[in-house]
C-alpha cells in the first residue's frame, strides 16, 4: 500500500488530493492532466436543476415564438431532432470521464425540487458515477422561514436521495447553520456517508458606474481554508467514523492537504489553486506533501490524520473559544500569517 | 394488365385488407409531400405561401435522413428563386433522376419557362400546387386556381385533388402517371383550404408506392438521362422549316395521357379502395341541371347536392380531376343524358375574357359532342359559367344551391359570380344565407377563438390528431389566422363525427364554442356563431359567480337568448402558477373534451399527456412536467356559470373607430377591422387597388400587458428609445409651453435640456393602444433612477393600471404640433427623433428589429418620398389591410407605396425613379415654355434652384406653390394644364426601394444588381435579417455559417454572402452596413448620406428578428453584440471624385468578443450545439475564422484610395434631368 492511500465514502483512493468540483471539469483534457499529475479523485462540476429548467424554459419560448399565429409562418425553426439538455450533457459527461480516467469519478448535484434532487440522483447512478456529492447551496433570504424548517427541508433531500441510490453520498455544505455539528450528525443519520466542508458562497458585487449587482468569482485564499479546519477537527472525534470528512476552500499547498489531514479530514479537495497554477499543480502538492511526511515521520498520512483532532489536540480549547485569544496575540508575529506559512 | 404494379397486386393486398390501412392526421401539404418525397431523388425547393409547408417537410425529412422508396436519402436543396428551382429540376430530369417540387402562385408564374421545356422534351417531373391566386390590384396569399390556370398553357398534365386525401392519392397518381406518359405532372389542390386543412387520411405505405411503381418505368426514364457515353443533343434551335412539324411530334404522348391516369387511379383503387375517375358524376341519374368544378369546392356542392336531391330536385355535380389533357369523351360519358343546364364554376378570373378557362373547356367540348355522330343529349345543354371562391373566399352549400336556382331561371346570367354581392356590374347572383343545410348525424362542431401566442391551434391540431388517430371518428380541423403578426388572433373550426368530413368552409354555427382570451368578446363577436343550446367556454379571470357582470350587453343577450351552457375557467392563473405564462392550450384542451364530450375526461386527459410527451419530451422534462401539471389542474378549474334570466350590462361593444375616422375608414376599414369585410360590396372597393395611408392609427389593438411610463425625473431626453420603438408608439416632442394650455391635469412635461431651444417643454409620451409591450425602449434606456437602480427612465407598468391616464395624456400630445424641422440637427439621435415620424403602429411582430428602420427613413426623408417595397414581411406589415402604418405630415404629405413583387422591387423602384425624372423633365420644359408668360424671374428660380437640404426643398415647394397660383390665372391653354399636373415634380422626390434578404441576396438579387450598376438616384434598404422572416424562417444566402434555419436544419454550412462587397465593387455605389443596436448615430448618418448621394445607394440595416431565436426585448443588446465580436461590422463606403480619398470606413471597433460568445445567445446558432455538438464546434471554428478573415480585408479596404467612375448622369447632355442640379451640387 502506498504512503498516500486513503479511503474516502468507502471508495479506495491513492492520495488524499482530489480535485474538486470547477469549470476546469469540464473539460477532459484537463481532468486527464490532472489526474496524470495526481488528483486521486475527481468531482464533476455541479449540475444546477435551476439551469436545466431555464434552459429549456428559454428554448422552448424562442423555438415557440411566433408559432401558429400567422398564416405564412406556422413556425421559424425547422423540425428539431432530439436536443440534448444540459442534463443529458452532464450525464454523458459522467460516462465519458468514468471511461477515460482512471481514478473515482464524483458527480455533483444542485437540484430545486424535491422531486429533481431524487430523479438526476438516478439518472447520476446510472450513468456511472462513483459516487454523489449533494451540492446544499442555498441562501436563507425569507424571514419567514426558521433555521430548524431549513435543516429540516435538508435533511429531507439527504434521506430522499440517500434511499433512492446505492452510490456513496456526500454532501457538501456551507458553514452558516446555527448548531453545524448537530446538524452534520443528523445529516448522517439521514444517509450523507461524507461530508465536504465547506462551500464557499460566491458573492456577489455591485458595479458602481452601471449601478448593477455583478456576479463575481474570487479564488480562496489559503486563510479560508482555517474555517474547515476547525470544524473537522471538531468533527472527526464526534462522527467517530461514521463518515468521511473533505476538506475544501483554501485548500493550496501540500501543507494545506497535511493540515487537512492532520485534523481529520480523509481527503483535501482543491479548486482556487488549480485554477491559479494550472492541473499540474497536484504533483507539486503531492511532493510537498510527501516532503512533509518525511521531514515529521509520517510514514503513511492514515498515521498522520487526525492527530491534532479536537481529540487529539494538545490545547482543543483551541478550537473553540479559546483560539480567539491566541489568534489576536499572533498579530505581533505578521509573518505566521503569510499564507501557506507553515507554523499559522 | 402487363405492369410490375399489377403484377405484384393481389398477394399485397390481401395483406392491406388484413391490417388496414393506417390513418392519420395531416393535412394536405404533409399529405402531397410525403408521396413526392417517396418517389424523388432531387427536389430543388424555393419557399412561397402556402406551399413552403411542403418544402419544410422534405428538407426535414431529408435532414432526418428518410430515405425515398429506393433508399436513398432525397437531395433537398433551396435555390434562390422558383425559377431557379425549376430549372434545376429541369436538369435533374435530363440527367435521368427523378424529381419534383412544390410551388405556387408567383412561384409558378416563375417556373413557367422552365416549364415549357420540361414538357417539350417529353420529362416526366411532378410539381405539386397549393393553388393560390396571383398578385394582381392586390398581393394575396390564399387559394384560387388563378396559378394553375396561368401555367395551363405549359403543356403540363394538369390534375385536381379535391380534399386532403385526394392530395395524398392523386399525387402519387401524378407521379405514377407521369413516369408513365413522359408527359410532366402538375398537381394541385386549393391553398389553405386543402393545404393547410387537418383531416383524417388513410395513409398510403411504402409497400402501396411500392407496389404501384413501375420498374420499366423507371428504367425507361433512367435510361433517357444525358450522359457521355451515349451522347445526344438536346434543346436545339430550329428553323421555320421543322418547329411545327417537331412540336406536333408530341401529340400521342398527349392522347395517351387521359388513359394512363385512368389506368393510374384504377390501379390505386385496387390496391387502396380509394377509386378516383378522371371526371366523375355524383348526383341524380336523371339530374336536368349539373354544375361543374374542381378543387375544394366540390365538398360543398356534394353537400348541396345531396340535400337538394333530398328535397326532390334532380341536380347533380360534375367533379373534373384531369384537367390537362382535357378528356372530353369522358367528360360527355359522365353526365347524365337528361342535363339541360348546366353552371361551370371557376376559381379564377380571366378579365376580358369569353369566360373562364373551366368553363370555355366544357362548352367546347359539349359542342364537340354534339357535333359527334352520337350526339350526348337530345338539346345542346345551356351553359353558363361563374366565378367563385377567389383568394379563400368561403364557398358553402348556401351558394351551390343559388347556382342551381339560377340554372332554373328562364334567361340566367351567361356570367356571374357567387358569394359576394356585384353591385357594379350586378355580375354576382344571390344567396339565401339564411337556408339551413342539415348537418350530418352525430357530427360537432366547434370554434376556438385565441391569440396566436396562447397557443390555441397547436393544441387544436393535437385534439384532431387525438380524436383522429385515436378513435374511429373523422375529424377535420381548420385555421384561420389574422393579418397581424403582434398580437395575432386565430380562429379554429374543428368538425368531428361518425362519417366522413367533406364540408370545405368555415363553421358558421357551433355546437361549442371556446375563448381563449376574455379581452376577444369585446373586439369579435364570438358567439354569434354559437347554436341555440350550445356550449360557451370562456377563460375568464373572474369566477363563476363573478364572470357576468363582467360580460357585455350583447354578449350577455346571446347567452339567454340562445340558452347557452356556460363555463369558465382562469387558464391564465394556472398556466402562470406552473410556469408556462401565457400559454393556456393544456389548460384549456381537457376541458374541451370534457365539455363536448367527444371522448371521455379521463381518456382525452391521458391522450393530451401523451401527445405532450411526443411534442415536448425530446427537449427535456421541464416542459412536458409543466403540461402535465396544468393538464392535472384544468378540469378541477372549470366552473358551470348560472346563467341569469335577464340581460344586466349597461356596457356595449364599441364601434372600431372614431366618429371622426374618414368617410372611407368608417364605411370600409372599420367593417374590415370588425371581420366584416366578406359583407362589402364591390362598389365599397376601390377599382384599382388604391387605398389612402394614414390609417392604422385608426385601428386600436390594445395588446400590450405592459406597456412603459415614463418618469420625467430621471429622463436624460436622449432619444433612444424612440429610434429604437418598432411601432413608433413612444414619442417626443420638445414645445413651447404655451401648447400645454389644455392639457389633462396629469399631462407630464419637462423642460428641454437644450442651449439651442431655450425655454421649450419636453414630453417623451406612449400611445398606449398601439404599444405591443415588447419592450426594446425600455432594455436600451441608458438613464437609472438616482433612488432604486431597477427603475429608469421609462418602466413597464401594467397597461391595465395606466391606459386611461395614458390614453388622455396621448390624445393631448397628439394636439402638440411638431417642432419645426429646421431648429433640429437630423443627424443626431434626439434630433431625429424630433421628427415626425410618418410610418407608425405597424402590425409587426413585437419588437421587429426591421420597424425602427423605416420608421427613421420615414422621419427623415417621410414627406417627399416614394417607396418599392419587395413582398415580405415590411411588405405586409406595410400593406396588410386593413390599414397601412405609412401615414402623412400635417401637410397631408408622406410616403407614398406600393408593392410589386417579390423579385422586381429594384427594378420597380428604378422605374418609379424614371417616371419622376421624365415628370420632372417634361414640367421643366413646359416652364421654361410657359415662364416668360407666368413669372420669368419665378420660372428661373425654380429651374435653376438648389434643393440639397431641406429648406431648399421648401423654399422650392414654396415657389412652386406660387407658380401654380399664378398658373391659374394665366389661362386654360393644354400647357397649362400639363404643368398643373406636372409641377409637383419641380421639387425633389426620393426614392426609397425595400425589402428583405430574401430579395436582395437571392430571389431579387438579378434586378438589385441591375440597380446598382445603372446608377440612378435610388436608395435601396435591405432589412437583413439573415433569412426569410416572412414565409417562417427558410435559410437565404444572408443566413450565416452555423446558423440553424429551415432548409439548414443542421447549420448553414456555408457563409454569408457579402453584398456590400459586390456593391462596392461599382465604386460608385454609397454602401453602409448599419446596425441600430449598436451605433444608432452611424445609422442615422448612413441613411442621411446615401439620401443625399445623387447615385445609387445601398444601406444594409442588420434586424434582429423572432427567426433568431432571441428575446425580442433585448434585440437591441443582440445588435450590438454582433457589432462587438465583428460578427456585423459597421462601415460606409463613399464614394468620392478625389484622386487620394479613402472611401470605406469602418465604422466599428475591431472586434472584442468571440463571435462564438455572440453565436451562444442565439437559438438560431446555439441549438445546433445541442443537436449536433461537433459540428456545431467546427462551424463555429469557421465562423470565428469568417470574422477574422473579413476584419482583415475590411481593415485593407479602409486603407485603400479609389476614385469613383463618373455616374451616368454626370454627362451634361445627359438624360438625368432635374438631377444634375443635385448632382453637380454634391
Amino acid at each position: 500500500m502506498s504512503r498516500l492511500a486513503t479511503t474516502y465514502l468507502g471508495l479506495e483512493l491513492r492520495s488524499p488530493v482530489v480535485a474538486s468540483s470547477s469549470p476546469l471539469l469540464r473539460d477532459l483534457e484537463t481532468a486527464k492532466r490532472m489526474c496524470a499529475a495526481g488528483a486521486a479523485a475527481i468531482v464533476l462540476p455541479s449540475l444546477f436543476e435551476e439551469e436545466i429548467v431555464h434552459e429549456d424554459l428559454e428554448l422552448d419560448a424562442v423555438l415557440e415564438a411566433g408559432a401558429e399565429g400567422f398564416s405564412e409562418a406556422l413556425h421559424y425553426f425547422p423540425e428539431l431532432g432530439a436536443v440534448e439538455s444540459i442534463a443529458e450533457r452532464y450525464l454523458s459527461s459522467i460516462g465519458t470521464a468514468k471511461a477515460q480516467l482512471d481514478v473515482p469519478v464524483i458527480a455533483s448535484l444542485n437540484a430545486a425540487s424535491p422531486g429533481g434532487w431524487v430523479r438526476y440522483a438516478k439518472l447520476i447512478e446510472e450513468a456511472g458515477a462513483d459516487a454523489l456529492e449533494l451540492n446544499l447551496y442555498h441562501i436563507a433570504a425569507d424571514p419567514a422561514q426558521t433555521g430548524s424548517a431549513m435543516e429540516a427541508l435538508d435533511l429531507e433531500v439527504v434521506r430522499a436521495v440517500a434511499e433512492s441510490i446505492t452510490i456513496p453520498l456526500a454532501i457538501k455544505l456551507g458553514p452558516y447553520y446555527s448548531a453545524f455539528a448537530n446538524f452534520a450528525a443528523q445529516a448522517i443519520e439521514a444517509g450523507a456517508r461524507g461530508l465536504v466542508l465547506f462551500n464557499r458562497f460566491y458573492q456577489p458585487d455591485i458595479d458602481p458606474d452601471a449601478r448593477e449587482v455583478v456576479p463575481s468569482l474570487e479564488l480562496s485564499s489559503p486563510w479560508e481554508l482555517r474555517l474547515p479546519l476547525r470544524w473537522i477537527a471538531i468533527l472527526r472525534p464526534a462522527l467517530s467514523g461514521r463518515a468521511s470528512l473533505a476538506a475544501t476552500s483554501g485548500v493550496h499547498t501540500g501543507l494545506d492537504v497535511a493540515k487537512a489531514l492532520l485534523v481529520g479530514a480523509d481527503v483535501a479537495m482543491m479548486t482556487s489553486a488549480l485554477l491559479a497554477a494550472g492541473p499540474d499543480h497536484f504533483a507539486r502538492v503531492e511532493q510537498d506533501l510527501l516532503q512533509w511526511m518525511d521531514e515529521n515521520g509520517y510514514e503513511t498520512v492514515s498515521e498522520a490524520r487526525g492527530s491534532v483532532s479536537y481529540a487529539a489536540a494538545d490545547d482543543p480549547s483551541a478550537f473553540e473559544r479559546a483560539n480567539y485569544v491566541k489568534t489576536l496575540h499572533s498579530w505581533s508575529a505578521p509573518q505566521h500569517l503569510t499564507p501557506g506559512s507553515p507554523s499559522s | 394488365m402487363t405492369t410490375t404494379a399489377s403484377k405484384a397486386r393481389p398477394q399485397t393486398q390481401s395483406d392491406e385488407r388484413r391490417a388496414g390501412p393506417r390513418w392519420a392526421c395531416v393535412d394536405g401539404n404533409e399529405a402531397a409531400a410525403r408521396i413526392a418525397f417517396a418517389l424523388s431523388e432531387v427536389v430543388p425547393i424555393y419557399p412561397i405561401t402556402p406551399a413552403s409547408p411542403m418544402g419544410e417537410f422534405a428538407d426535414d425529412w431529408a435532414a432526418a435522413g428518410k430515405p425515398n422508396l429506393w433508399g436513398a436519402v432525397p437531395d433537398v436543396v433551396e435555390l434562390q428563386s422558383e425559377g431557379g428551382a425549376a430549372a434545376a429540376m429541369h436538369g435533374a430530369l435530363q440527367k435521368g433522376a427523378l424529381s419534383s417540387t412544390f410551388t405556387a402562385s408567383q412561384g409558378l408564374l416563375l417556373m413557367i419557362p422552365s416549364m415549357l421545356k420540361m414538357a417539350g422534351e417529353l420529362s416526366p417531373g411532378v410539381i405539386h400546387v397549393s393553388a393560390r391566386t396571383l398578385a394582381t390590384h392586390a398581393l394575396a396569399i390564399f387559394g384560387d386556381h388563378s396559378d394553375v390556370m396561368l401555367a395551363r398553357t405549359t403543356g403540363w398534365a394538369m390534375l385536381a385533388s379535391n380534399s386532403v386525401q385526394e392530395a395524398q392519392d392523386l399525387a402519387l397518381v401524378a407521379h405514377l402517371a407521369a413516369l408513365r406518359s413522359r408527359v410532366p405532372f402538375m398537381h394541385f389542390f386549393d391553398g389553405f383550404r386543402t393545404s393547410h386543412e387537418v383531416d383524417k387520411i388513410a395513409l398510403i405505405s411504402e409497400d402501396d408506392i411500392r407496389a404501384l411503381v413501375s420498374d420499366d418505368d423507371i428504367l425507361e426514364f433512367r435510361s433517357r438521362g444525358m450522359g457521355p457515353d451515349a451522347p445526344v443533343l438536346r434543346g436545339t434551335a430550329q428553323n421555320p422549316d421543322v418547329f411545327f412539324q417537331a412540336r406536333e411530334a408530341c401529340n400521342p404522348f398527349y392522347l395517351a395521357t387521359p388513359g394512363i391516369v385512368a389506368e393510374m387511379m384504377e390501379a390505386l383503387a385496387q390496391r387502396t379502395g380509394r377509386r378516383y375517375d378522371l371526371v366523375e358524376y355524383e348526383g341524380a341519374a336523371d339530374a336536368e341541371r349539373v354544375v361543374v368544378l374542381m378543387g375544394s369546392g366540390v365538398g360543398a356542392a356534394q353537400e348541396a347536392v345531396e340535400t337538394l336531391n333530398a328535397a326532390g330536385e334532380k341536380v347533380g355535380l360534375l367533379k373534373v380531376r384531369l384537367y390537362r389533357p382535357f378528356p372530353t369523351e369522358r367528360l360527355l360519358a359522365a353526365l347524365p343524358p337528361t342535363v339541360r343546364s348546366i353552371a361551370v364554376l371557376d376559381r379564377t378570373k380571366e378579365p376580358g375574357a369569353l369566360g373562364e378557362p373551366l368553363y370555355l373547356d366544357v362548352v367546347a367540348a359539349l359542342s364537340e359532342g354534339m357535333d359527334s355522330e352520337r350526339p350526348p343529349f337530345a338539346r345542346m345543354p345551356r351553359v353558363i359559367g361563374g366565378r367563385y371562391g377567389l383568394a379563400s373566399k368561403e364557398f358553402t352549400p348556401a351558394m351551390v344551391r343559388a347556382v342551381f336556382d339560377t340554372l332554373t331561371e328562364d334567361k340566367p346570367r351567361r356570367h356571374f359570380t357567387v358569394g359576394i354581392d356585384d353591385d357594379v356590374t350586378g355580375a354576382s347572383i344571390a344567396v339565401d344565407g339564411a337556408f339551413r343545410f342539415p348537418r350530418p348525424r352525430g357530427e360537432v362542431q366547434a370554434m376556438f377563438f385565441g391569440l396566436g401566442s396562447d397557443g390555441t391551434v397547436g393544441a387544436n391540431k393535437n385534439s384532431v390528431k387525438i380524436i383522429g388517430e385515436g378513435t374511429e371518428m373523422w375529424a377535420q380541423g381548420y385555421f384561420v389566422y389574422d393579418s397581424k403578426k403582434a398580437g395575432s388572433v386565430t380562429v379554429s373550426h374543428l368538425r368531428f363525427g361518425p362519417q366522413p368530413i367533406r364540408s370545405t368552409y368555415l363553421i358558421d354555427g357551433a355546437d361549442f364554442i371556446a375563448c381563449h382570451q376574455f379581452g376577444l368578446l369585446e373586439k369579435m363577436k364570438v358567439l354569434d356563431y354559437a347554436r341555440q343550446g350550445s356550449t360557451f367556454l370562456l377563460n375568464s379571470p373572474y369566477p363563476a359567480d363573478e364572470v357576468w357582470d363582467h360580460l357585455p350587453q350583447e354578449v350577455q343577450r346571446q347567452l339567454i337568448e340562445k340558452q347557452v351552457e356556460f363555463w369558465v375557467i382562469d387558464a391564465f392563473k394556472i398556466a402562470h402558477e406552473v410556469g408556462m405564462g401565457s400559454r393556456i392550450n393544456t389548460v384549456m384542451q381537457p376541458c374541451f373534451f370534457k365539455l363536448s364530450g367527444v371522448l371521455p375526461a379521463d381518456e382525452a386527459v391521458d391522450r393530451i399527456k401523451q401527445s405532450v410527451e411526443k411534442t415536448y419530451g425530446k427537449r427535456g422534462r421541464t416542459i412536458v412536467e409543466m403540461n402535465f401539471a396544468a393538464i392535472d389542474r384544468s378540469l378541477e378549474a372549470l366552473e358551470r356559470v348560472t346563467v341569469p334570466a335577464e340581460v344586466t350590462s349597461q356596457h356595449k361593444l364599441a364601434s372600431p373607430v372614431p366618429a371622426d375616422a374618414p368617410l372611407f375608414v368608417r364605411d370600409v376599414t372599420a367593417r374590415l377591422m370588425a371581420g366584416e369585410g366578406d359583407l362589402l360590396p364591390v362598389s365599397a372597393l376601390p377599382v384599382d387597388g388604391t387605398f389612402m395611408t394614414g390609417t392604422a392609427r385608426f385601428e386600436k389593438r390594445a395588446i400590450a400587458q405592459e406597456i412603459p411610463i415614463w418618469d420625467p425625473d430621471v429622463c436624460i431626453q436622449c432619444g433612444k428609445c424612440s429610434i429604437v420603438c418598432p411601432h413608433a408608439t413612444i414619442r417626443m416632442k420638445v414645445y413651447e409651453p404655451r401648447f400645454l394650455a389644455g392639457a389633462p391635469e396629469h399631462f407630464r412635461h419637462t423642460g428641454f435640456r437644450s442651449k439651442d431651444l431655450p425655454g421649450h417643454e419636453y414630453t417623451l409620451q406612449v400611445a398606449p393602444d398601439d404599444c405591443t409591450g415588447c419592450g426594446v425602449c425600455v432594455d436600451v434606456c441608458p438613464a437609472k433612477s438616482k433612488t432604486e437602480a431597477r427603475l429608469k427612465a421609462i418602466n413597464m407598468m401594467p397597461a391595465l393600471e395606466h391606459r386611461d391616464a395614458e390614453r388622455e395624456r396621448w390624445v393631448f400630445f397628439e394636439t402638440i404640433p411638431p417642432l419645426d424641422r429646421d431648429l433640429v440637427a437630423h443627424d443626431t439621435v434626439k434630433g431625429s427623433q424630433l421628427l415626425e415620424p410618418l410610418f407608425e403602429f405597424p402590425g409587426a411582430c413585437a419588437g421587429c428589429g426591421e420597424t425602427p428602420y423605416i420608421k427613421l427613413i420615414s422621419q427623415l426623408f417621410g414627406d417627399h418620398i416614394v417607396i418599392s417595397n419587395a413582398t415580405g414581411c415590411s411588405s405586409i406589415y406595410g400593406g396588410n389591410l386593413p390599414t397601412t402604418p405609412y401615414t402623412v405630415n400635417r401637410e397631408g404629405r408622406g410616403p407614398s407605396w406600393n408593392n410589386s413583387l417579390f423579385e422586381d422591387a429594384a427594378e420597380f423602384g428604378m422605374g418609379l425613379r424614371m417616371g419622376y425624372e421624365a415628370g420632372a423633365e417634361a414640367a421643366r420644359v413646359l416652364l421654361e415654355r410657359l415662364g416668360p408668360r407666368v413669372d420669368g424671374a419665378l420660372a428661373r428660380e425654380i429651374l435653376e434652384a438648389e434643393q440639397d437640404t431641406e429648406p431648399q426643398m421648401r423654399a422650392q415647394r414654396e415657389r412652386v406653390a406660387r407658380l401654380v397660383e399664378k398658373l391659374q390665372s394665366v389661362g386654360d391653354g393644354p400647357d397649362v394644364r400639363h404643368l398643373l399636373r406636372l409641377a409637383d415634380n419641380l421639387v425633389r422626390q426620393g426614392v426609397w426601394i425595400i425589402g428583405g434578404d430574401g430579395w436582395a441576396y437571392d430571389i431579387g438579387f438579378g434586378g438589385l444588381d441591375q440597380a446598382l450598376a445603372a446608377g440612378r438616384n435610388v436608395n435601396i434598404l435591405v432589412l437583413d435579417t439573415e433569412v426569410y422572416s416572412n414565409t417562417g424562417g427558410q435559410a437565404s444566402k444572408a443566413t450565416a455559417r452555423g446558423a440553424v434555419a429551415k432548409f439548414a436544419a443542421s447549420g448553414k454550412p456555408t457563409a454569408k454572402k457579402d453584398l456590400g462587397l459586390i456593391a462596392i465593387s461599382y465604386g460608385n455605389v454609397y454602401v453602409a452596413q448599419i446596425a441600430l443596436g449598436a451605433n444608432d448615430l452611424q445609422a442615422t448618418r448612413a441613411l442621411l448620406e446615401a439620401d443625399a448621394w445623387p447615385g445609387t445607394s445601398l444601406v444594409i440595416a442588420y434586424s434582429a428578428c423572432i427567426a433568431h431565436g432571441i428575446d425580442m426585448s433585448k434585440s437591441m443588446a443582440h445588435e450590438r453584440d454582433a457589432v462587438k465580436s465583428g460578427y456585423w461590422p459597421l462601415y460606409r463606403f463613399r464614394p468620392s471624385d478625389a484622386a487620394t480619398g479613402q472611401p470605406f470606413k469602418l465604422d466599428s471597433k475591431e472586434p472584442s468578443m468571440p463571435v462564438g460568445e455572440f453565436m451562444s445567445t442565439e437559438a438560431r446558432f446555439a441549438i445546433l450545439s445541442r443537436t449536433h455538438p461537433e459540428l456545431a464546434e467546427r462551424l463555429q471554428a469557421q465562423a470565428q475564422a469568417d470574422v477574422d478573415e473579413r476584419w482583415r480585408y475590411y481593415r485593407q479596404l479602409a486603407a485603400i484610395e479609389r476614385t469613383a467612375p463618373p455616374t451616368v448622369d454626370d454627362d451634361p447632355e445627359g438624360a438625368g434631368g432635374t438631377d444634375r442640379d443635385e448632382e453637380e451640387s454634391a
